[in-house]
């Protein structure tokens, strides 16, 4: 094996070279647990020091990595355009406030039915669309955005345009999670489960096949791989993340308004992949951050913020498709 | 028995009747070829034999079942493979991963599996990178697993195409102008190579080529069409001296040569 | 009112409703014909056309003043301006993606939406806009059912568009070309046509239409406001669909029918207008199911 290595290294002798090559192995790999250890302890020590202000913005930036995070599933690993990602933040959103406020089920047990909601909301939406052409999904998951916004106004259950309010917060171990440093945490260890998830999916056998489907569908599917069904998955999963951290930001805010869930919310979360780099779970990351982080920095631009996004993404687009993130030297 | 029978298909596009009641079989453990003068039909009846073209008329048995109506993963399911006229690799993915895909409908880890990293799981990612990593290096570049596709020299990449097809562990294997593009040396290394591929792994191969003289030294059958039509059938001495076949190409050499 | 008075009334409503949708959809199914773009940004299109309509009439009014003559002059040089966007719009933002994957093309196609919903919204604060004319309220009494002159005016007005864009399509050499690059562009290349100053063509004949649409629906509903093009973009492309996207009277046909379709799905009883939206989306999702080539579109060959 080690002879083998050696052999290819040094074949790229002429061209990067077999010292600097393992030197950058080991190198990076040691300044990524670096990175990682002094991240998680920069975050357990933030409460200490920040304002509740700070706490809130920062919990929000949290939650927003996680929603790209799903959505990157859909858009960033299988290539499909999703425009109604705030459709499924809904589902579970008003999942967890209807049990919680009309049925006062305990908090932790709406999030299997979140699940659930999101899986179905995502076979009757997926499953018709994803065997046509990628442009109907889009387009299909926009109405299905406002369809789940125009329900939620109108009908009883959810509280019509008012909305839901009264929201119980969730118990974990005895404490009842209604502070803000609570959230934060809360979101927290959301965003990380999301990115070990993310990593561990992008590394396997369907992780794979997203990529072969994306890169060419025919030879993918003369391959042996269900494009249909490959799709589908990555439509679900995105999904369930998108229900799961509703269940949660409904507990967070224990009062949900149809208005949260508009289409700009669902640009929003795309942006965000887009900006770091759609399939690149670091890149992800930084868009979820940048999106909440922006704002709160350039406060005078308040009324031009979309407009600001918009142009960002555009730009994005046609000069620097890959993301904001470096690519990987390959 | 036949591992393959197509019996009477027709195919049109619009008005355009592309194979007019094409019929022939392919025996199992042999190598046959399909072959015909450019704009014949022959990558249109690979088409429906993988399941990307639907005929309007005729039957497909392929081991004894109908794959008229399947979809083409389910086709390459059932055990038949190809490789495609102009490469079709995944561009930005590894070598390996390449063939990996092969693999695919011959594991089953889902997204749970994939979470949990299970002992299932993995012990299907093990086997991936085994029978890949076999696959790469019984077509000879298990060395360039890790470059990316896209860098590959032209005849490497065929053969990642080869590899790939390979490792969907097929019970036949379509070729579709293995020889198209490839330098003389390679193109005795191909026929080596789809002569082990039928004779080490058992698999039986048809393809369809423009290469005369690959053809005529490979191929224990050949089927010849012409506008879509059968227009002659046999061994290769058979074929060579069939006058049908003589007028179609001489014609058409006639063309190029204009 | 009489069963057959509400009828009536509605297959009014549902035909002016699906003229504006047919004019906003023959965009969308021209540039997808031509180059297999989902032009989002489309519905914006017709929102800066009907802003760009009031804007000019606001200034030529005192002139033409705000009856007939100026409703028409404001018209025709929106919509030749916002034909002009459209144009720009594909330079800047399509041209440069054309070898792009598909999922970078929709994104981008997003974006720019997003520019000018956003950038509308900030230039008008996000308020409403009155669109004042100076039509009257004189109609055809018809029993209980009453249509405005207005009314019959503006499906007029669509007719004698489409009538155009037909002529223009099919009678000259213009239109053969877009034709032709919508079966093969390659061929056509090799043809001597200059094929994107014939796509720049298609962009502009579809904003310009789609800015017809907009100034009649200011005249109709009497106001504008910057999110006027979303919720009918939306269904503009349904209508696409439903006549099959690519087609041309498939455009016309499938607005006509998502408008007469909502006017008459709001009359059934429990099917409120609030739920007028999801009526026309479930359409949507119900046709793609069954038929996704639509009334008009060709059976696709199969896949490959």
């Amino acid at each position: 094996m080690g002879g083998n290595h050696q052999d290819a290294a040094v074949a790229e002798l002429s061209t990067g070279g077999l010292r600097n090559r393992i030197y950058d192995i080991v190198e990076v790999r040691r300044n990524r647990y670096a990175i990682y250890a002094a991240l998680t302890v920069g975050v357990m020590l933030l409460p200490a020091f920040a304002n509740n202000y700070v706490m809130e913005v920062f919990s929000n930036a949290f939650f927003y990595v996680t929603l790209c995070l799903g959505l990157n599933i859909v858009v960033g690993y299988a290539g499909l355009l999703d425009l109604g990602y705030a459709a499924f933040f809904a589902v579970g959103a008003y999942t967890t406030g209807i049990l919680t406020s009309h049925f006062h089920v305990n908090f932790w047990l709406t999030i299997p039915f979140a699940v659930g909601f999101s899986i179905v909301a995502g076979v009757i939406i997926g499953g018709p669309t994803l065997r046509l052409r990628s442009d109907y999904l889009a387009i299909v998951t926009l109405g299905f955005g406002e369809i789940v916004r125009i329900a939620a106004r109108n009908l009883k259950i959810t509280g019509g345009a008012s909305g839901l309010i009264g929201i119980e917060r969730p118990v974990l171990l005895g404490l009842e999670l209604s502070r803000i440093q609570h959230y934060y945490f809360v979101f927290f260890v959301l965003a990380v489960v999301a990115i070990l998830i993310s990593h561990r999916l992008q590394h396997s056998r369907l992780g794979r096949a997203w990529q072969y489907v994306r890169e060419d569908e025919d030879a993918a599917e003369a391959m042996g791989i269900n494009r249909v069904a490959v799709k589908l998955y990555a439509y679900i999963i995105g999904a369930i993340f998108g229900g799961v951290a509703g269940c949660f930001f409904a507990a967070k805010m224990t009062a949900i308004s149809p208005e949260t869930f508009q289409f700009n919310q669902s640009v929003l979360i795309l942006l965000g992949v887009v900006l770091g780099g759609m399939g690149k779970i670091p890149g992800v990351i930084v868009g979820g951050l940048v999106l909440v982080l922006f704002p709160e920095f350039f406060r005078q631009f308040e009324q031009f913020r979309l407009l600001v996004f918009a142009v960002v993404m555009l730009v994005i687009m046609l000069y620097r498709p890959q993301g904001i993130w470096p690519e990987s030297r390959q | 028995m036949a591992l393959l029978e197509v019996k009477d298909i027709n195919l049109s596009f619009g008005g355009l009747r592309v194979i007019k009641n094409l019929s022939f079989e392919v025996d199992s453990g042999r190598i046959v070829s399909l072959i015909g003068p450019n704009g014949a039909g022959k990558t249109s009846v690979f088409n429906c034999l993988t399941g990307f073209y639907r005929p309007q008329e005729g039957e497909i048995f392929f081991d004894g079942e109908s794959m008229l109506r399947r979809k083409p993963h389910k086709i390459t399911q059932r055990g038949m493979a190809r490789t495609f006229q102009n490469l079709r690799l995944f561009k930005n993915m590894t070598v390996l991963e390449n063939v990996m895909s092969g693999m695919h409908c011959r594991t089953s880890a889902g997204p749970i599996g994939a979470v949990l990293r299970l002992p299932h799981e993995r012990r299907e990612e093990a086997e991936i990178l085994r029978v890949s990593e076999e696959c790469l290096d019984f077509v000879g570049i298990l060395d360039k697993k890790d470059r990316a596709a896209a860098n590959l020299p032209y005849g490497d990449q065929r053969r990642v195409e080869w590899a790939r097809a390979l490792a969907t562990q097929p019970k036949l294997m379509l070729l579709d102008e293995p020889a198209a593009g490839l330098n003389y040396d390679e193109k005795e290394r191909l026929i080596g190579l789809i002569r082990r591929i039928r004779d080490e792994r058992g698999v039986t191969v048809l393809l369809i080529e423009h290469d005369m003289g690959l053809v005529m030294k490979v191929s224990e059958r050949i089927t010849v069409i012409d506008y879509g039509e059968k227009i002659a059938e046999g061994t290769a001495d058979e074929v060579k001296n069939d006058p049908r076949v003589i007028e179609a190409y001489l014609g058409k050499e006639e063309d190029e040569a204009a | 009112m009489s069963t057959l008075d509400i009828l009536l009334q509605q297959l009014a409503n549902g035909l002016i409703l699906g003229s504006f949708y047919s004019l906003v959809a023959l965009g969308y199914t021209m540039v997808y014909g031509i180059i297999m773009l989902l032009n989002f940004a489309h519905g914006d299109i017709y929102m800066v056309g009907a802003f760009l309509g009031l804007a000019i009439l606001t200034t030529i009014g005192s002139v033409l003043g705000f009856g007939w003559g100026g409703i028409l002059a404001a018209m025709c040089c929106s919509m030749i301006i916002t034909g002009l966007l459209g144009v720009l719009i594909q330079r800047v933002a399509y041209v440069p993606m054309l070898s792009a994957p598909r999922l970078s093309i929709l994104i981008t196609a997003l974006a720019v939406s997003m520019v000018l919903y956003n950038g509308a919204m900030a230039i008008t604060d996000g308020e409403y806009r009155a669109f004042t004319v100076d039509l009257g309220f004189e109609g055809i009494e018809m029993g209980a059912v009453f249509i405005t002159y207005t009314q019959v005016a503006l499906v007029l007005a669509t007719a004698v568009l489409m009538v155009t864009l037909y002529l223009f399509v099919h009678r000259t050499m213009w239109g053969k070309a877009m034709r032709a690059i919508a079966i093969d562009k390659d061929a056509c290349r090799l043809m001597g046509i200059n094929v994107n100053a014939v796509i720049a063509l298609t962009f502009f004949v579809g904003s310009a239409l789609a800015a017809a649409a907009g100034v009649m629906a200011g005249v109709y509903y009497g106001s504008i406001h910057f999110f006027m093009g979303f919720v009918i973009g939306l269904k503009a492309f349904t209508s696409a669909v439903i006549g099959g996207i690519g087609s041309i009277p498939g455009a016309m046909l499938g607005g006509l029918v998502l408008g007469l379709l909502e006017a008459f799905g709001t009359q059934i009883p429990f099917i409120g207008s609030e739920w007028k939206d999801v009526f026309a989306f479930a359409i949507l999702i119900l046709l793609l199911v069954f038929r996704p080539t639509g009334i008009l579109g060709k059976t696709e060959i199969e896949r490959m």
